[in-house]
């Protein structure tokens, strides 16, 4: 159990100049986030696509953002539990006691909630029997790809994920790859070398078709894509593959008390905490009459809601506004050597 | 003001005027219509807005950016009248223009 002042549930660019905020006005904090890396949106949706209003910052990359807000956090020791999900948070007292999937709780009495939308769960087939065969003979990423040696694979999808498992295990794997349309939107040395083994005979590439149903008993035995003509085909099939990307899911979230409409929680706009005493909102996930789904004003929110847990992790000390230039003790936060 | 004709999931029509320069995505998560996610906001990034257009309309409608038909890759069932409703800015020639909500998001 990890006793700490304040945790955020969110490592997106809200989720982390939210626990620069906290640090500097003297609280501890850790960060969970259901991805494997830091950074939110701003990684698993746009790493390169340019952004161009934050302030002071003419144009960066969703990357750059992210490791500008890394580094600012470097003077900072702050733990990061990435690829874990928080499912419960329970009152405990004058805490909030929270558990994720991997067996971590804390004992805090301010959460942040800094979710964007939710938690990234891989997109899905529509077929309702695809979920009976799903993670034994069908999957939304690959753990172990040694499963497939030899075997009839049917990959779908137009992105990297789809066209770079297609070049990979067409090594040694029958390779399906089967697309909506014929353009496809990776890389172009990728789509040139799928294009390439595809007249070599090493991978069938099925573009314009769907697929419309799976078949097979305990394992996938065939499945049938159809044309943009309606025509159908049935492929026999051990295993099939689906890169569709990634949605965001409010997951556990909806079942904590808290007050929500349209996926979005609501807060006040003085402590961004919610209708539960030290559970805030900030960034994408909450609403609040003139939100405005901007990063800068992510940061607003972290900022004030970072004041509103001085008060219940410290009730006995008053908080006092400094200024990062001036003030000794926090450039001692920071480490910042004398002057 | 123009109107747009939304169909929801359960077959219910429902015609709303929405503004000049609002997109289609705007008008039915303004209005409250069912269905339209929208859950980056509009900037094309999500694909939770995704509608079908009626046939009739397709070829009076802008063109697609490819971003828009990246995107619509990974939308739930896309079709070849599947439009991102947040690319469709309303004006007086989309005056009649009738949309599909698909059964599910993602």
């Amino acid at each position: 159990m990890n006793k700490i002042d304040a945790l955020i549930i969110g490592a997106g660019p809200t989720g982390l100049f939210t626990a620069h905020q906290l640090k500097l006005i003297g609280l501890n904090c850790e960060i969970v986030d259901n991805l494997e890396k830091i950074g939110g949106q701003c990684i698993e949706l746009y790493p390169d696509k340019p952004i161009y209003d934050i302030p002071a910052i003419p144009e960066c990359t969703g990357e750059e953002l992210t490791n500008n807000l890394i580094n600012q956090l470097k003077p900072f020791n702050i733990k990061f539990y990435l690829g874990e999900r928080v499912e419960e948070v329970k009152k405990e007292k004058d805490n909030w006691l929270v558990k994720t999937n991997k067996g971590n709780s804390f004992l805090t009495p301010n959460v942040i909630i800094a979710g964007g939308v939710g938690s990234f769960e891989p997109r899905k087939f529509s077929i309702k029997e695809c979920e009976k065969f799903e993670n034994k003979s069908l999957f939304y990423s690959i753990t172990d790809k040694k499963i497939f040696k030899g075997k009839i694979v049917s990959i779908f999808g137009g992105g990297d994920s789809a066209l770079d498992w297609a070049v990979e295990l067409s090594k040694d794997c029958k390779v399906n790859l089967i697309h909506r349309r014929d353009e496809f939107r990776g890389a172009k040395t990728t789509v040139d070398k799928v294009h390439e083994l595809a007249k070599e005979g090493k991978i069938n590439l099925y573009t314009k078709y769907q697929m419309t149903a799976v078949s097979g008993l305990e394992k996938l035995e065939s499945i049938d894509i159809k044309h943009d003509n309606e025509e159908i085909k049935n492929l026999k099939t051990n295993y099939v593959l689906g890169f569709f990307g990634l949605i965001m899911q409010l997951g556990p979230i909806a079942s904590w008390g808290l007050n929500i409409d349209k996926k979005k929680i609501e807060v006040d706009t003085e402590k961004f905490e919610t209708n539960q005493k030290g559970i805030y909102a900030v960034g994408d996930i909450c609403n609040y009459p003139g939100k405005l789904k901007l990063i800068l004003s992510g940061f607003h929110e972290g900022a004030l809601a970072a004041r509103a847990c001085f008060k219940l992790a410290r009730p006995n000390e008053k908080y006092r506004f400094e200024f990062t230039t001036s003030s000794k003790t926090i450039k001692d936060r920071l480490g910042i050597k004398g002057d | 003001m123009p109107k747009i004709t939304y169909i929801t999931n359960d077959n219910q029509s429902h015609t709303i005027e929405v503004q000049n320069g609002l997109t289609v995505m705007e008008g039915a998560v303004q209005n409250d219509i069912p269905g339209i996610d929208a859950d980056c906001g509009g900037g094309m990034a999500c694909a939770t807005c995704h509608v079908y257009v009626k046939e009739d309309w397709l070829n009076k409608l802008p063109k697609k950016e490819d971003g828009e038909e990246d995107m619509l890759d990974m939308a739930f069932e896309p079709k070849k009248n599947s439009r991102l409703s947040c690319q469709l800015l309303v004006s007086n020639e989309l005056d009649g223009l009738i949309v599909s909500i698909p059964s599910k998001q993602g």
